[in-house]
């Protein structure tokens, strides 16, 4: 045990170097995104479903969606309160949440994920276009 | 007393099966609650469970006859315009009468026959080649109307279903095809480099009770209905006239006729 000074000391070193990344950001963790909702939008309150659920599942609800207009030709989605919608990326989603940067992307980007529905469905605003 | 204390033992045992069971039926009422939106198909829907045409070639008489039909389908499905002639994205075009129909080439053809240019297009076969080509089934025959559709989505574009078709109706985007599409359709999506696409029978506007825009545009030249329905356009067409279809002895069944 004649080397217990150095083992002690690279002990502490180790564990300081490991541990470096979570004291260093401590505290500066980044802030959750704010989203901007278009004038159409808020006037229209609530989203296709209730917007918790649009929050976590919007990908799945896009997903079944698109299956059931290709493949079953049903595109009329009604929703709880009996409201009916055009099951329609381009035409209805994006025609309300026509902000695609202030929207769409700044969650997307915070969540680190690249969805590539852009690269057919053609993002608002569609005047400038 | 030992009575009572077996009567309290019970009402204490169902009253903890009360406590406990109703969050679980809570659960399962709000789990209701969420399955009770309903996918429908539109009240305008045009409805049919075999859609055909009938191109009536009689009322061609040269090959600009044929562009109004074209454009209105470039527009709207925001096809681009390549120069490369094997970039080409083509879902209506035109052809020659031996190229149409290279099985029925004969030495004295018919002049008029000789002359125009007939419309060609997807064929949306009783039993599509193509479909059984795909490895994703981003191809597919749509049971309920027997239209062949594609999910763009899905596809992978390994163009299996290109050389499966024995009629050239599918395109293959080599390129992204965004800078090349003249005057965009904004309701329609376009396409991302490495799928294939083809002619869809305009299924987005029978939806909304609407005829294909190539139809609409034909000026009487293209006749679409139910094939099932032997009271539809395209049957009193087909009844009336003598008709051929392409490659039909491929045993693909195509959906498209030609009076010719």
């Amino acid at each position: 045990m004649n080397d217990k000074k150095y083992i002690i000391a690279g002990l502490a070193i180790f564990v300081v170097l490991m541990t470096f990344p979570f004291w260093f950001n401590l505290g500066k963790a980044a802030p959750p995104p704010e989203v901007i909702l278009t004038p159409k939008a808020l006037a229209a309150k609530e989203c296709v479903r209730p917007t918790a659920l649009m929050k976590v599942e919007h990908q799945q609800l896009l997903d079944v969606w698109r299956d059931t207009v290709t493949r079953d030709g049903r595109r009329i989605y009604v929703n709880e309160q009996g409201k009916q919608f055009n099951m329609s990326l381009s035409n209805t989603c994006l025609d309300c949440h026509s902000n695609k940067a202030e929207f769409c992307d700044r969650c997307h980007n915070y969540a680190s994920v690249s969805p590539y529905c852009w690269d057919c469905h053609i993002d608002n605003p569609k005047e400038n276009k | 007393m030992e009575d009572s204390r077996r009567n309290f033992l019970k009402i204490a045992g169902i009253s903890a099966l009360g406590l406990g069971a109703s969050p679980v039926l809570d659960a399962f009422s709000k789990e209701q609650a969420l399955q009770t939106p309903q996918m429908i198909q539109g009240e305008k829907a045009l409805k049919a469970t075999h859609w055909g045409m009938v191109i009536d070639t009689r009322k061609i008489h040269s090959s600009e006859d044929l562009n109004p039909m074209i454009a209105a389908c470039n527009k709207i499905h925001n096809i681009p315009k390549l120069e490369t002639e094997n970039h080409e994205i083509k879902w209506i075009w035109g052809e020659a009468y031996h190229n149409a129909f290279p099985e029925k080439e004969t030495n004295f053809l018919n002049e008029r026959l000789e002359h125009i240019v007939l419309p060609v297009l997807c064929n949306h076969c009783e039993d599509p080649p193509c479909c059984r080509a795909c490895p994703t089934q981003a191809t597919f025959k749509r049971e309920s109307d027997g239209v062949v559709m594609m999910d763009f989505h899905r596809c992978i574009g390994c163009r299996f279903c290109m050389a499966a078709c024995p009629y050239g109706a599918r395109s293959f985007n080599f390129r992204d095809p965004r800078p090349f599409i003249k005057e965009t359709n904004l309701e329609f999506p376009t396409r991302m480099k490495g799928v294939v696409e083809k002619c869809s029978f305009c299924a987005e506007r029978l939806a909304e009770g609407k005829l294909p825009a190539c139809v609409e545009a034909s000026n009487g030249i293209l006749i679409f209905g139910d094939l099932d329905d032997d009271k539809s356009e395209v049957r009193k067409a087909l009844r009336e006239n003598y008709t051929i279809r392409r490659k039909q002895n491929l045993g693909t069944g195509p959906s498209v006729y030609y009076i010719v």
